[in-house]
C-alpha cells in the first residue's frame, strides 16, 4: 500500500519516532533517492578518491537553551561528532550555522559559543566553517544551531545492520534517559533532583577505542538520541531482520532519572540521550569492548544489556525484572506526561 | 539472600528498592498465586476474575510482562480507572469547543491531546489550526500562565479522579486569593467509589475481587470502599504500583476468596492511611460538590463526579463560556465502553491494532497512557 503524505506536519513528525521515519520515507527518500541516503544511518558514506568519508548534519532546537550538564552549543557539537563516530569515522571538521532571533542577548550567545569551543576541543574536531542569520523577533525561538560534520572512515571499518548475527551482544554505553529528563526538568521547572544532568558528550575517543578493542568484532554502533534505546533497537531489528532481546535489570538507568520517569509516566528506554551509544558486537568480543568502554569517563557504566536472536517474526523484547517479558515498539509520537 | 530476608530489606527501602521488582520474590509470589488460584477454583468452580480498577495498574501489569505468568484460572480485567477513557464523548466535545474559542488558552495534561471528539478531530488537530493549547504538568503551571498572560482566558481541562481534583481545587483557591480573573476550570472529575457501585450493579458482572487504586486511596482512605466488601461481598485490596505490590495484592485477594472472606485490605499501607489525606479531602470538599457525571458508553451516573460548588461557580468554564452539553454517540465498533466495564479485553475489539492504533486511535483507551488498549498494544498481551 502506498501511503500518502499527511496534510500537515505535526510535532510528532519531528519526535524521532515512527512518524518521523514515515515522513522521511514518504518525502525525502522519494525525492532525494540515492544509495547513500537510502541506508538511513546516522551519517552517510561518500567516496573521496580511494578513501571513504562519513558526512552528517543535524539541527538543534532545544528549549531551554541551557540545562544542567550541557547547553545547546555542547549538544550541537557532540551530536554531530557522535553521528560520525558511530560510523567508525574519525571526525575531521564540523560546521556551525546559527539562526538567531533578533534581540538575543549577545553575552548569552557568547557563553553558548564558548561551550561549543570547549566541546570541539574535547572532541579534537575543529569548527572550520559557519553561517550566521538573524531573523525578526518572533520568527525563531531564541537560537537554533545547525552543525554538519565530516569524518574519515578507516580502511577495514565497515559497520552495518546487515552484519549483525544471531548471538551477537548488545552493549549499552551507560545510563539512559538523563538528557531528556534534564531538559524536561529545566523546561517545566519540575523540581526534580539537580543530580539529573544531561549526558551531552563527544563519544569519538571512546568509540574509536571500541573499534581498536575488537577489530572486526563490532557489527554496528548507533548513538541513542531522540526515541531512545527502544526506537534505535526497533530500527536495527527491522533493518537486520533479527530479534533483539534486552534485560530490564541490566539496562542502566540512574536512580534519580528512573524516579522522575516513573512519576511522569515515561519509559527511560524511550527518553533522549546525547552521550550514549549502543554497540552490536560478536559475543566473544563483548568483554574486551566493555573493558575498553569502562576506561573512558563516558563509558564507566557500560553493560551487555542483551543479545540478538533469530526468530520467525523479528521483534524487540524486554525481559522484565520479575521474569516476564514484553515487546518494545518504536516511539509513536511525542512523549506525553500523564494525568495521574 | 533468602526471600524472607529480602522482604525485611524491602521494608527498609519502602519507597524505592530494586526488591520491588525482584525476580526470586516474584517467583515465590507466583508459586503462591498458582496454589491459591487452584484452591479458589476448587471452592467456586469458576475462573477467578480480578479487576484492576486503576489504569496505572493496567500499565504496570503490561509493562512488567506479568500477564503471561499468571496461572490459567486467573484473569485480570481492566476497569474504569483511566480518567481520559471514562470521559464521555459529549464532554470531550465540550473541551474541544472551549479550545476552539479564539480568546481561550486551553491548559491540559498531555493525555488529552489525542482524544477525538465526535467530529473525528482532537486537540492536536485544533492546535494545528491555530488553537492555543498549553500542555502542563500541574494546574499551577496553568495558573502561572494565566497570571503572566492577563489577556488570555486560561481554561483548565479538569479530567481526573480523586487524585487530580485536590490539585485543581488548590489552584482554584489560589486564583481566588490572587484575584486572577482569566482562569477557569471545566470540572469533569469522576469518583472511584460510585464507579465500583456501577460495576457491581451490572447483573452481568463477573468480578471476583477488586485491586483498588493506590493513589486514589491515598487521598480518600479505606472507608469509602466498605460497601463493596460488606454490601456486595466482593473482596478488595488497595494496592501499590510496583510489580511486587501487584503480585502481593492479587495474592491477598486470592486468600480472601479461598477462605470465603470479603474485606477491604491495604497492601499499599506505606502510602495509604486509613483516613486518607485529610488536607486533600478538605480542599476537594471546599471547592467541589458531588454531582451526576457522564461516563463514556455508560451514561449519567448519580453523584459520580465533582463539579465546582456554587461559591466557586465564577471559575466554571462551562458557565463562563456557555458551553452546552450534547450527548454524542460512541465511535462505531469501538469497544471502549465494554472494556472499561471489564466485560471485554482489548483483543476482543475488531478495531484493535487495525483501524485503531496509537497514531490513529478510534477510542480513548488506545490514546491515554493509562488506557487498557494502549497497554495491550504497546507491551503485548
Amino acid at each position: 500500500m502506498r501511503k500518502n503524505l499527511p496534510e500537515k506536519i505535526t510535532l510528532a513528525h519531528g519526535s524521532g519516532g515512527r512518524l518521523t521515519r514515515e515522513l522521511i520515507e514518504l518525502l525525502f527518500l522519494r525525492n532525494f533517492s540515492n544509495p547513500a541516503l537510502a541506508r538511513l544511518e546516522d551519517s552517510a558514506e561518500v567516496a573521496l578518491g580511494r578513501e571513504r568519508a562519513a558526512f552528517t548534519t543535524d539541527s538543534y532546537v532545544v528549549s531551554p537553551l541551557e540545562f544542567p550538564g550541557a547547553d545547546i552549543g555542547r549538544i550541537a557539537v557532540c551530536g554531530t561528532v557522535n553521528d560520525l563516530a558511530v560510523k567508525g569515522a574519525r571526525p575531521l571538521a564540523i560546521s556551525a550555522g546559527f539562526i538567531i532571533e533578533e534581540g538575543f542577548n549577545a553575552l548569552r550567545l557568547s557563553k553558548i559559543v564558548r561551550s561549543m569551543k570547549a566541546a570541539a576541543a574535547e572532541a579534537g574536531t575543529p569548527i572550520v566553517t559557519g553561517d550566521t542569520k538573524v531573523v525578526e523577533k518572533g520568527h525563531a525561538d531564541g537560537l537554533f544551531i545547525n552543525t554538519s560534520g565530516i569524518g574519515l572512515i578507516p580502511r577495514g571499518v565497515n559497520l552495518s545492520c546487515k552484519k549483525i548475527k544471531p548471538g551477537d551482544a548488545v552493549i549499552v554505553s551507560g545510563t539512559l534517559g538523563d538528557h531528556g529528563i534534564a531538559v524536561m526538568n529545566a523546561r517545566n521547572s519540575l523540581g526534580f533532583s539537580s543530580a539529573i544532568r544531561s549526558d551531552g558528550a563527544p563519544l569519538n575517543a571512546m568509540l574509536a577505542g571500541v573499534l581498536r578493542a575488537a577489530p572486526g568484532g563490532v557489527r554496528l554502533m548507533r548513538d541513542l538520541t531522540r526515541g531512545g534505546l527502544a526506537t534505535a533497537l526497533c530500527e536495527i531489528s527491522d533493518a537486520s531482520g533479527l530479534s533483539v532481546e534486552i534485560d530490564e535489570t541490566v539496562v542502566p538507568v540512574a536512580t534519580a532519572t528512573g524516579n522522575a520517569c516513573r512519576m511522569l509516566g515515561l519509559d527511560p528506554l524511550y527518553v533522549a540521550n546525547e552521550g550514549k551509544a549502543v554497540i552490536f558486537a560478536a559475543a566473544a568480543d563483548a568483554a574486551g569492548i566493555l573493558s575498553s568502554l569502562r576506561k573512558n569517563k563516558y563509558g564507566r557504566k557500560a553493560v551487555v544489556a542483551g543479545r540478538v536472536v533469530r526468530e520467525a517474526k523479528p521483534q524487540v523484547r524486554l525481559n522484565t525484572a520479575i521474569g516476564g517479558s514484553r515487546i518494545i515498539l518504536p516511539l509513536e509520537g511525542e512523549q506525553l506526561p500523564r494525568i495521574c | 539472600m533468602t526471600a524472607p530476608a529480602k522482604l525485611e530489606n524491602a521494608e527498609k527501602y519502602r519507597f524505592n528498592s530494586p526488591l520491588w521488582r525482584d525476580k526470586s520474590l516474584a517467583s515465590h509470589a507466583f508459586a503462591e498465586m498458582r496454589a491459591l488460584t487452584a484452591q479458589v477454583s476448587e471452592r467456586t468452580g469458576k475462573t477467578v476474575n480480578i479487576m484492576e480498577v486503576c489504569g496505572t495498574h493496567t500499565m504496570a501489569i503490561a509493562s512488567s510482562g506479568m500477564r503471561k505468568l499468571f496461572p490459567p484460572g486467573l484473569k485480570m480485567l481492566s476497569g474504569p480507572g483511566c480518567p481520559v477513557c471514562v470521559t464521555s464523548q459529549g464532554d470531550i466535545d465540550r473541551i474541544l469547543s472551549l479550545a476552539a474559542l479564539p480568546e481561550v488558552t486551553l491548559a491540559t495534561f498531555g493525555d488529552m491531546l489525542k482524544v477525538k471528539g465526535s467530529g473525528g478531530f482532537d486537540l492536536n488537530h485544533l492546535r494545528e489550526k491555530g488553537a492555543d493549547i498549553l500542555v502542563v504538568y500541574s494546574p499551577l503551571d496553568a495558573l502561572a500562565f494565566a497570571r503572566s498572560n492577563p489577556l488570555r482566558q486560561v481554561v483548565f481541562a479538569g479530567v481526573g479522579f480523586e487524585t487530580t481534583a485536590p490539585l485543581i481545587a488548590a489552584s482554584v483557591l489560589r486564583a481566588r486569593k490572587e484575584k486572577i480573573k482569566n482562569f477557569s476550570v471545566i470540572a469533569l472529575f469522576k469518583l472511584v467509589p460510585p464507579a465500583l457501585k456501577l460495576l457491581l450493579s451490572d447483573p452481568q458482572n463477573n468480578i471476583s475481587g477488586f485491586l483498588l487504586p493506590g493513589h486514589v486511596s491515598a487521598i480518600i482512605g479505606v472507608e469509602p470502599y466498605r460497601f463493596v466488601a460488606r454490601g456486595h461481598k466482593v473482596p478488595c485490596v488497595i494496592t501499590g504500583f510496583e510489580p511486587l505490590d501487584i503480585l502481593a495484592g492479587i495474592n491477598m485477594l486470592l486468600r480472601q476468596l479461598a477462605r470465603g472472606r470479603a474485606e477491604v485490605e491495604d497492601e499499599y499501607y506505606r502510602a495509604v492511611k486509613k483516613s486518607g489525606n485529610p488536607t486533600a479531602i478538605k480542599l476537594m470538599a471546599k471547592v467541589f460538590s458531588p454531582a451526576d457525571a457522564s461516563w463514556r458508553a455508560i451514561g449519567r451516573v448519580k453523584k459520580s463526579g465533582l463539579v465546582l460548588s456554587p461559591e466557586f461557580s465564577g471559575f466554571d468554564a462551562v458557565r463562563r463560556f456557555k458551553i452546552a452539553y450534547r450527548e454524542a454517540p460512541e465511535p462505531r465498533g469501538c469497544l471502549c465502553g465494554a472494556i472499561l466495564m471489564g466485560r471485554s479485553i482489548p483483543p476482543d475489539c475488531k478495531l484493535f491494532a487495525k483501524a485503531c492504533n496509537p497514531s490513529s486511535a478510534v477510542g480513548p483507551c488506545m490514546v491515554s497512557s493509562e488506557g487498557a488498549c494502549a497497554a495491550w498494544f504497546k507491551y503485548g498481551g
